[in-house]
């Protein structure tokens, strides 16, 4: 019953949240322990998992096919503890940066909506209802990009919800193209009735409108220009707390799908998704190179990293698959790092603007460790667990052949660690620009706290990275081999 | 908009939509009708009042904050689950009692309903929430 915890807990804790939203301190105090508390439930979860496999609950006494079924496996059960660390972060970080009237407009039980749709996401095994946890997601995050209302941030919502509507409508629309043919919203179910499906024409049809849904959501080539052009203007906590949960969440679900649903032309998919992940990589990591605005750099980071996840997909052997689990969580904790650490930078200098910026290393080493830390991990520098994710990456498609997308996926790790020394050169290395003056302002301890220590978070992951490994290749196999899953929810 | 006509039709209107709401919750599980639909109603029936008298005398008519009202729906309908867990079974199952049994007056309540109570809490207190800012605008 442990299961039902990430959903409800979320959902108490959000109610708790507006009714006491006057109280500043306390909305502090409480998101905070509400957050601690969740990651612990989910660290429960993973516990169980890793040891006692896939769990899985019918809330409500339906039985498998006919009901709502909740189900954790380790990839799931391990997401879910990373978004809540995220958000752990996220709380100590936004009461040093969120101005007050943000907060006190309902800025946190609007993250803990996010996250009970992101929990939701994560372990629904019902298509219908994955769709609703996606709505939730996405309502909650369009609120909180539009929270305060400035013109950029309406300007940067509308973008982001039209096209994520649109994605919806592909998703739904999938939906009932699968129920029409197979009468069964039950993942597990579906994917076990494909297995002795015969004619898959319309299989294929409903599973590219998946695609196209996911690959709207999670950023991929060639639907990402949403996410640069909305994910910059809200206060940078909401935008960590969003490249720590969102865009995850969508590849979560690729895997999870492609493992069930991709039965038939099984080549065709994995040349396709090859293919645009890419082409994700390469053209994100242009793109982000060619920006001066700190935001914009780290937001088309997000897309170039998305294609590394799903190059792992792509891939599907368990190493390749357990390397991109890996990269998936290092990138939650170091992408969220480095985006606090632009925060920390604004708070500093008054400007996310590397053309206004320089001198920040001289000023303060501190600030420029803690973006030093995460910027390195991401580019892949060794002991930082980016260096583990990609050469397990890498390794993955060595073993599977795949020599020209590894080549690619070298080639843009060169990239990015161009682009991440240009923000260490311009913001931290250069001198002060003699023609502007740069302001001299105070970092939060609160925000400096949160940033650390997720730096630190970080680099334990990278030493640790052995053990972290090793439950990814427990998640991969249950990703390749589906009929795990399949047996734990119907209970064969 | 000062309209006499609507204003009368509101003033009586209102308990009757009220009434009506509640009459459709109630035969929902088992009838067309539902949290949903009654919640929409409620919230109608204050739409309609605030178009007739404007928005902020509406909000003075009603005790509570919309938005409150929907995190109440919220916690309503979060705790319908819980009676399932006391007795031993699965989450969010349904739990029946049967009042006056084999009487005229035979009563069948249960979890559901009070599933249903959240709902019609959390439309009614959403869609006046949404309603009145986008009206006082």
């Amino acid at each position: 019953m442990i299961l039902v915890l990430p959903i409800i807990l979320p959902l108490l804790f959000m109610v708790v949240l507006i009714f006491t939203r006057r109280w500043l301190f306390f909305q502090q105090a409480f998101s905070l322990l509400a957050s601690i508390v969740l990651t612990f439930v989910s660290a429960l979860i993973l516990a169980d998992v890793y040891q006692n496999g896939i769990m899985a609950v019918q809330p409500g006494s339906w039985e498998a096919p006919f009901g709502i079924t909740l189900v954790a496996d380790t990839f799931s059960a391990l997401m879910m503890t990373t978004t809540s660390f995220v958000a752990i972060i996220v709380m100590i970080f936004s009461p040093g940066f969120i101005d007050k009237e943000r907060q006190t407009a309902g800025y946190y039980p609007l993250v803990f909506g996010l996250l009970m749709g992101v929990n939701g996401a994560l372990i629904t095994g019902d298509l219908f209802n994955l769709y609703v946890w996606y709505e939730v997601m996405l309502t909650s995050s369009f609120v909180l990009i539009a929270l305060g209302g400035s013109a950029e941030q309406l300007r940067g919502s509308i973008k982001y919800v039209t096209i994520n509507f649109i994605a919806s409508i592909f998703f739904v629309s999938a939906i009932g193209i699968l129920y029409g043919q197979t009468g069964t919203l039950n993942m597990a179910d579906l994917a076990a009735k494909m297995r002795t499906w015969e004619g898959g024409s319309y299989i294929n049809s409903a599973l590219m409108l998946f695609f196209i849904a996911f690959s709207v959501k999670s950023a991929l080539v060639p639907f990402f220009f949403w996410l640069p052009a909305s994910y910059h203007t809200p206060p940078i906590a909401i935008t960590a707390l969003f490249a720590g949960t969102l865009t995850k969440v969508g590849v979560y679900t690729m895997f999870r799908f492609y493992s069930l649903f991709v039965v038939f032309d099984q080549q065709f998919w994995q040349i396709f998704i090859l293919t645009l992940a890419g082409l994700t990589m390469f053209i994100g990591v242009l793109m982000a190179a060619s920006q001066f605005d700190i935001r914009k750099i780290l937001s088309f980071h997000i897309i170039s990293q998305v294609g590394y996840m799903v190059m792992g997909l792509g891939i599907f052997t368990v190493s390749g698959i357990a390397g991109a689990i890996y990269f998936t969580i290092h990138n939650m904790l170091s992408k969220t790092n480095t985006f606090l650490a632009g925060g920390l930078v604004y708070q500093r200098s008054g400007s996310y603007d590397l053309k206004y910026l320089g001198g920040l290393y001289k000023a303060s080493p501190f600030l420029a460790l803690l973006f030093f830390i995460p910027a390195m991990s991401l580019a892949g520098i060794p002991p930082l667990p980016g260096f583990f994710g990609k050469f397990f990456l890498i390794k993955g498609g060595f073993e599977a052949q795949q020599y020209f997308i590894t080549a690619v996926a070298i080639l843009t790790g060169l990239f990015t660690l161009f682009s991440m020394v240009k923000i260490w050169n311009e913001a931290y290395w250069k001198k002060e620009p003699e023609d502007v003056k740069v302001k001299n302002g105070k970092v939060h301890p609160s925000t400096f706290v949160a940033t650390a220590l997720l730096a630190l978070a970080v680099i334990l992951l990278g030493v640790f990275a052995g053990p972290v490994m090793e439950i990814s290749m427990n998640a991969g196999e249950q990703i390749v081999n589906p009929e795990m899953y399949i047996n734990a929810v119907l209970g064969r | 908009m000062e309209s006499i006509i609507l204003q009368i039709a509101a003033r009586h209107m209102r308990p009757l939509l009220v009434v009506l709401s509640l009459i459709v919750l109630y035969r929902g599980h088992n009838e067309p009708g539902g949290g949903f639909i009654g919640g929409l109603m409620f919230g109608a029936a204050y739409i309609l009042y605030a178009m007739a008298f404007g928005v902020e005398k509406t909000q003075k008519s009603l005790f509570f904050n919309p938005i409150n009202l929907t995190a109440l729906g919220l916690l309503v309908a979060l705790l319908s689950g819980i009676p399932a867990l006391l007795l031993g079974n699965s989450f969010m199952t349904g739990e029946w009692y049967t009042f006056f049994a084999q009487t005229a007056f035979e009563l069948k309540l249960g979890t559901p309903l009070i599933f249903d109570v959240g709902v019609y809490f959390a439309v009614a207190g959403m869609l006046m929430l949404v309603m009145f800012s986008i009206m006082e605008e």
